[in-house]
């Protein structure tokens, strides 16, 4: 624990002492408060429209027309972002040898790779809760559904966590940080948009592509369902990412 | 101690170490020699557990390297031939960091890493970001690094490499007042790095072992005959017949301006040729011993493979 702990602490000195964090928060940030920004405006707009109309006004739900859609969105700025975080967590340590220093001491490969996956995800908090912070005007000027935004920040750290454990795996890959960012970045598009050849699969392919794409297992979530099938993928990709770092890093060295 | 015996390690088809084996005794520094591409900086991995050999055994204080790393890890300091440093800390941030995986006990935290800065001579830099300092206190740190956890065993990669002359004179002279209590193991181009302050030699050419032993060891088995070098105020040819006359001397020549004086490595005759000197009243200049110095020992034993 305490070598977990120890790996930890420096990855974090390392996110916060060099500009990596602060720009990959202030970008989430801006990014996501933009969108947030526009939703709200819009809302105002149909809320305003439909106040004419009292049967279509029994119909607004800020959850639905606010919040869905911006959990959507910021899982497009979480498949950007997760690989510039995760990129260098691994590849780094190989190009400037110092994973030497890791290897030869007495820390076994899994607390090296929980240590590096809790400094991504305490970053991805960060981003999270800074995020979250936006709601306050919504909760001062209106009455949203606490349950379904939960759920919905809960999808976005299970996904995002489940990002920077494949992150950490491309990173473990390679010795340059670009081609771990980019075979990131690509896995996490592919599997975004996997369900989208599912229309024309048949049969046991469809559900398959169905349930591996990233999407369908979040959408449930921004709505307020909870199922624990979508977290049981999400825990399984973690599982899954760090696992196979963890061979990775062990057959190299066998090699 | 460190024991190794028929290691071996492939790189795919390609042998790095094969079939190598050596001794070092506790508290001895042990210089392992080699040209470039021999097999050195494998064979320092393989003992502190960053790669794993394909066959043979090493043990580090009783301890296996394959079965029982992590212990050998504990009691391993490791400097690499390319010093594993964390560029965006200080110097002090960095040696906490070390400390920490080395599973120093917080207790003991502080006083360890106070004394590894102090030994290596860090106090000017420790607050500095390790990469505002120069090459020669990046080495130290690397030295820091490996001697903050007091390890019994000290394996280091060409430690005095990228240093100034002062700085070599530095380190050496710490490497040596670590003797003793640490084993050392250091791997180096410089031969006369090994002669100052070296117990024994492994040299390994092509991942094989060429000789390994004590210096002294080495040299009179490499070397059939002994010899001294000597000047003298009176250089006649009457005293080259003097000279073999000498029992157990076997060849004499001139050299320079004095004389070269051998005989067989069996029995040491010099000072049977002081009193000689003295008694005939020769007016003695020089005399310095010609055994086999380490560059030609390893030239011998790198091209002629005599093995130990």
């Amino acid at each position: 624990m305490n070598n977990i702990w120890a790996i930890c602490k420096r990855e974090i000195k390392t996110y916060f002492t060099s500009p990596i964090a602060y720009v990959a928060i202030t970008v989430f940030l801006i990014v996501t408060g933009f969108f947030f920004y526009t939703l709200i405006q819009w809302f105002n707009l149909q809320s305003m429209q439909m106040a004419r109309n009292p049967q279509y006004y029994q119909q607004l739900n800020i959850n639905q027309m606010v919040y869905a859609p911006l959990f959507h969105n910021i899982s497009i700025i979480l498949l950007f972002l997760v690989p510039i975080l995760t990129m260098r967590l691994f590849a780094e340590e190989k190009k400037s040898k110092t994973e030497e220093l890791l290897y030869t001491s007495p820390v076994s490969i899994s607390q090296i790779i929980l240590g590096k996956y809790f400094a991504s995800l305490l970053v991805l908090l960060v981003m999270l809760f800074l995020n979250s912070l936006l709601s306050v005007f919504v909760f001062a000027f209106g009455n949203p559904e606490v349950l379904p935004l939960l759920s919905g920040y809960l999808g976005l750290f299970l996904m995002g966590a489940a990002f920077m454990a494949l992150g950490i795996f491309f990173s473990s890959l390679t010795e340059n940080q670009i081609v771990a960012a980019s075979l990131g970045f690509g896995f996490f598009l592919l599997f975004f948009v996997l369900n989208w050849a599912s229309q024309f699969a048949g049969g046991i392919w469809r559900s398959v592509l169905n349930y591996l794409s990233f999407f369908q297992h979040f959408d449930d979530m921004t709505r307020g369902i909870l199922d624990t099938t979508d977290i049981v993928y999400y825990l399984s990709l973690i599982f899954f990412g760090l696992f196979l770092t963890h061979s990775v890093i062990q057959s190299r060295r066998w090699r | 101690m460190i024991e190794v015996e028929h290691l071996t390690k492939k790189f795919g088809d390609l042998f790095a170490v094969r079939d190598l084996s050596f001794r070092v005794e506790k508290g001895k520094i042990w210089g392992l020699l080699g040209p470039n591409a021999a097999g050195k900086t494998t064979t320092m991995r393989i003992l502190t557990g960053y790669l794993p050999a394909t066959n043979g055994k090493a043990t580090v204080s009783g301890y296996d390297v394959f079965e029982q790393t992590n212990d050998v890890k504990k009691i391993t300091g490791y400097l690499p031939e390319v010093v594993p440093l964390y560029t965006e800390m200080t110097v002090e941030e960095y040696l906490k960091f070390v400390a920490d995986i080395k599973q120093i006990p917080p207790d003991k935290k502080k006083e360890a890493i106070g004394r590894s800065i102090e030994i290596s001579g860090l106090d000017l830099v420790k607050h500095r970001l390790i990469r505002n300092i120069s090459r020669g206190f990046k080495q130290r740190v690397g030295i820091a690094q490996a001697l903050i956890h007091d390890p019994q065993i000290l394996i280091l990669d060409e430690p005095t490499i990228g240093l100034d002359p002062a700085q070599i004179i530095e380190i050496r002279q710490l490497i040596s007042s670590l003797k003793g209590e640490h084993t050392i193991m250091l791997s180096t181009h410089i031969l006369a790095e090994v002669t100052q302050i070296c117990d024994g030699v492994v040299i390994i050419s092509d991942g094989q072992l060429k000789a390994s032993g004590s210096l002294e060891e080495l040299t009179s088995s490499l070397t059939e005959r002994d010899g001294v070098f000597i000047r003298l105020k009176k250089a006649g040819e009457e005293l080259m017949s003097l000279f073999s006359s000498i029992p157990g001397v076997e060849n004499v020549f001139r050299q320079d301006d004095g004389f070269k004086i051998e005989w067989g490595t069996d029995k040491d005759i010099r000072d049977v040729i002081t009193r000689y000197v003295v008694d005939n009243d020769l007016g003695l200049i020089e005399m310095k011993s010609l055994g086999m110095n380490i560059e030609d020992l390893y030239l011998k034993v790198i091209s002629g493979g005599t093995e130990q």
